[in-house]
């Protein structure tokens, strides 16, 4: 065990795969002299290799279609893009290949692989550097989609994830790469891509979300208890398949629920979230399930980024008036 | 440009292969075209979806795939089906996928052909990819791909062509020119000279070849199979053909071009050539042909039949193919199909 932030998880638990699987290569933009943009790699080419580790040319359609072509000869290449909003010169390959080639191939072929991106706002970064629009991968068909917001579920979800016999969409919350420590296992563990994780047990209200919002989700709930509610908050670690029986549990449970998310409302996933509810555990409600989330506007330059993400007010007001409902 | 076979049949050059080798390729291209004219019969009667025919392409795709081992690798389209089945796809399975069964991309364990790319230009960088593991796999094994003369306007080419030259992946770009991205000719899709100059600007050789002339085809995809795979990296080949037939069955080339053109290919046809050739050397009767016509048909109608007796696809197989295991979620969608 040591004190890892979720950066210098996923640089571990990249180590730990090039170190026990030799079917592991990493490719991507800046990733090996440089270490890549958030310095996720650092170090691991001069360790495991120019063979294992790979500087790409910057074209992220060839990043990942390339990364499928290995994938499909035996290979589980992880490949990184540097943000989500460069995610979409890929969009084609994602959706219409890598998703698609076990099914096209009535799984003869099949595409472990992980695709890495950094994603999500709060750095004040340029535009397209900020975005959070995984529900348009989560809504994709024979991908999984994968967030971590703790350091070790960082470790366990991206060797899960690397392990997995189908391609994994690893999305990396920029704004808790260095803000969150925790101690994490040195040895190799996964996390299950699919549960949720409870993040705290309560009875009176449940809070979902997931990535960079755990923080202020879990503020937020912290002041809530303050106020003498008990507040359940679960972090959905995995977009793509959702753990429907857990949040129909909490929510059935609870019978409150607000789900906040740092994407646009419209057809975001907490549309998802609340149609699932209603369909499964309606009866079990005492007030409309509530969605905080970001406003329908592309993600706001630096100077109007507190606009544009959900406060901790927001989602503190949002969940009284679901326990006063 | 490198013929090697006239149209009338005279040898222009030495031919690498014997004689026998010229007649199985022959006998190779009978067979597709008996495949291509059924499988457009087939879509006449309703019996297949759209089907994309390859008439005049037979000696691109059989000269290309006669140049591969065995369990090297094909990225190829919906257009490729000669070239597929020379590597070792069955016909059975190709048109299975036509009838619009996705158990028509299922490979036979040990073919490494993956299924036809319907998007056009995303299948070439796979097989770059697959080249570069095999390569850091330490195999001698390569990867050909195949696409039309529209797909190189993609910028998937780009990005293809460029990570192969860079990583000197054992690639095989193979573009079969054939006059037309379905309606809009060559000449007006790029302002290049030739296709194959372009190869010039990533760093690789780019060849050439006279795509009617199986020999042609054979001995310059076999140089580069030779040189990707003795660590010389990759050849971009462009194989100038024609598509006698429509882009598919739901085309109408009349539209967007004179058949005065098409007939001129026709007198440069692929197949006759080769028929000319063999018999000027005592190789070729009509009895003979009649001979090999029967037997294509037999196989490409026990093909069909194979095809036509795959028992209906169920709900569960379609939810089944998406993961390794279906989700928790597509399990319910099964249990509420099929409760």
């Amino acid at each position: 065990m040591s004190e890892q932030t979720l950066a210098q998880a996923l640089n571990g638990a990249l180590a730990t795969a090039l170190e026990t699987d030799e079917r592991v290569v990493l490719l991507g933009e800046d990733i090996g002299r440089t270490g890549g943009v958030f310095r996720i790699t650092d170090g691991l080419r001069a360790k495991y290799g120019e063979d294992r580790v790979f500087d790409t040319p910057v074209a992220e359609s060839g990043i990942v279609g390339a990364a499928l072509g290995m994938a499909i000869a035996g290979m589980h290449p992880v490949a990184e893009l540097q943000f989500l909003g460069f995610s979409y010169p890929a969009y084609d390959q994602i959706i219409n290949h890598v998703a698609r080639i076990r099914n096209r191939s009535n799984h003869r072929f099949t595409a472990p692989m992980v695709i890495r991106v950094p994603y999500g706002g709060g750095i004040g970064a340029a535009e397209h550097h900020s975005e959070s629009t995984e529900a348009i991968y989560a809504h994709i068909p024979g991908l999984k989609v994968v967030v971590p917001s703790t350091p070790s579920d960082a470790r366990g979800l991206l060797l899960a994830a690397i392990e997995d016999p189908d391609p994994v969409l690893f999305l990396e919350p920029i704004r808790l790469y260095r803000a969150v420590k925790e101690e994490v296992p040195e040895h190799y563990y996964t996390t299950g891509i699919g549960p949720l994780r409870v993040e705290r047990e309560g009875k009176d209200i449940t809070l979902i979300s997931w990535g960079a919002m755990i923080k202020e989700t879990r503020a937020a709930a912290g002041r809530l208890e303050e106020k003498g509610a008990s507040v359940e908050v679960l972090d959905l670690r995995t977009l793509s398949p959702l753990d429907q029986d857990g949040i129909v549990d909490s929510a059935a449970k609870t019978g409150r629920v607000v789900v906040v998310h740092e994407a646009p409302k419209n057809a975001g996933l907490g549309a998802e979230v609340a149609a699932l509810i209603q369909e499964r555990a309606l009866y079990s409600l005492q007030a409309p399930v509530r969605r905080v989330a970001g406003w329908d506007t592309v993600f706001p330059l630096k100077r109007s980024e507190a606009h544009y993400l959900p406060s901790l007010d927001r989602i503190v007001r949002a969940a009284e008036e679901t326990l006063e409902a | 440009m490198l013929t090697l076979i006239s149209p009338d049949g005279t040898v222009r050059d030495r031919l690498s292969m014997t004689l026998d080798e010229t007649r199985q390729l022959y006998v190779d291209m009978v067979e597709a075209r008996t495949y291509d004219h059924k499988c457009m019969a087939m879509q006449r009667q309703g019996r297949l979806a759209t089907y994309a025919p390859f008439e005049g392409q037979e000696a691109a795709q059989i000269g290309a795939a006669a140049a591969l081992r065995p369990d090297d690798w094909v990225a190829a389209t919906y257009r490729d089906a000669a070239l597929m089945w020379r590597a070792g796809y069955p016909w059975a399975l190709l048109i299975a996928g036509r009838t619009g069964d996705e158990r028509g991309g299922q490979a036979p364990e040990g073919v490494n052909v993956l299924p036809p790319s319907i998007t056009v230009g995303g299948h070439m960088i796979h097989a770059v990819g697959l080249a570069w593991a095999e390569a850091l796999n330490g195999s001698d094994r390569v990867a050909l791909t195949s696409f039309g003369d529209g797909a190189t306007s993609e910028g998937d080419f780009h990005e293809a062509m460029n990570f192969a030259a860079v990583y000197r992946t054992p690639t095989i770009f193979l573009c079969q020119n054939n006059g037309f991205a379905i309606s809009y000719p060559r000449e007006e899709q790029t302002r290049s000279e030739s296709i194959a100059m372009k190869a010039d600007a990533y760093g690789m050789p780019g060849v050439m070849v006279d795509g009617n002339d199986v020999a042609a085809v054979l001995t310059v995809v076999g140089e580069a199979v030779a040189r990707a795979r003795s660590g010389g990296g990759p050849t971009f080949i462009e194989a100038v053909t024609y598509r006698l037939g429509p882009h598919t069955t739901s085309d109408d080339p009349a539209r967007y071009r004179d058949e005065d053109e098409a007939g001129e290919w026709r007198d440069r046809d692929p197949l006759e050539r080769v028929r000319a050739l063999l018999e000027r050397a005592g190789r070729w009767t009509p009895q003979w042909q009649a001979e090999l016509e029967a037997r294509s048909s037999q196989v490409v109608e026990a093909a069909v039949a194979e095809a036509e007796a795959l028992p209906q696809p169920t709900a569960e197989e379609m939810l089944s193919r998406m993961y390794a295991e279906p989700t928790s979620a597509l399990q319910a969608q099964i249990d509420e199909i099929d409760p």
